[in-house]
């Protein structure tokens, strides 16, 4: 049971971190000026020359990696319901490492989604 | 304010993009390595499950979609909160759970019921919130 915990822990460890990382550099490389094809891959050549995003594709991987072993050793109701702690993990990284302005109802929001995945989740 | 109501539509129909590549990725993935069976941690074993998964059609179409997922994903992100995005698109699993009432007959919990509702008050709560609190940054013009 060590090794799920251990590898539950990189799993949302690696995916907050990678999408954190990612969202910064997102911001970084600004939005597409229309959701047109040409638009959008002048913006995805843009992304893929920012540094940050380059920082997050390792993390997502690790945590796809740990994702898939998960998986192959514990049913999805386990996995699923026990990475719903995702959410707040994430929360705390967008506010303390992205500085977003997480108001009570947005925190509210997150707890409540938190535990409703949890539950949905669980059967 | 139209230009807020703007980006709330162009928010949520991204979301919708991201929900449904990333449901039907994972289903797809999850039928993969059900085909491919319980993975043994030792050199051996990763190196059978990494032949297995690279040649598994199934798990291929699961990518497929998750990539489609990681585009609306990406460009979401580049002007909407990581921490609306993120609790916003857990709207899924109550869209998987009524897709499982509507199509499939399923019965469901009481207690998934409840996690249904919990997330649907959650998403409405973020919903309402101003989708973009961070500046916006201007891009470097280079030449």
């Amino acid at each position: 049971m060590i090794r799920v915990a251990l590898l539950l822990g990189v799993l949302i460890c690696a995916s907050t971190g990678g999408e954190i990382a990612i969202t910064h550099g997102m911001k970084s490389t600004g939005e597409p000026e229309r959701l047109r094809p040409r638009e959008i891959l002048v913006f995805l050549g843009r992304a893929l020359r920012n540094g940050w995003f380059w920082a997050g594709v390792p993390l997502m991987a690790l945590s796809f990696y740990s994702l898939l072993l998960l998986l192959s050793w514990q049913p999805i109701s386990f996995v699923i319901p026990a990475s719903a702690l995702n959410y707040v993990v994430g929360t705390l990284g967008a506010k303390y490492l992205l500085h977003e302005d997480v108001s009570p109802a947005r925190w509210a929001g997150v707890v409540l989604v938190c535990v409703g995945v949890l539950l949905v989740t669980a059967g | 304010m139209a230009h807020e109501l703007r980006i709330r539509i162009k928010t949520l129909v991204m979301i919708l993009a991201m929900v449904v590549c990333a449901n039907v990725g994972d289903l797809m993935l999850k039928r993969g390595m059900t085909q491919i069976g319980a993975v043994q941690v030792s050199l051996a074993g990763l190196q059978h499950a990494f032949a297995a998964t690279v040649t598994n059609g199934t798990i291929w179409i699961g990518i497929a979609f998750l990539t489609g997922f990681m585009l609306s994903y990406m460009t979401v992100l580049s002007w909407a909160d990581y921490s609306y995005v993120m609790p916003a698109g857990a709207f899924g699993y109550a869209l998987l759970t009524f897709l499982a009432v509507v199509f499939l007959h399923e019965s469901v919990s009481p207690r998934r019921w409840v996690g249904v509702a919990l997330i649907c008050v959650g998403v409405l709560l973020v919903g309402q919130t101003r989708p973009r609190t961070t500046e916006v940054v201007v891009r470097e013009v280079t030449a």
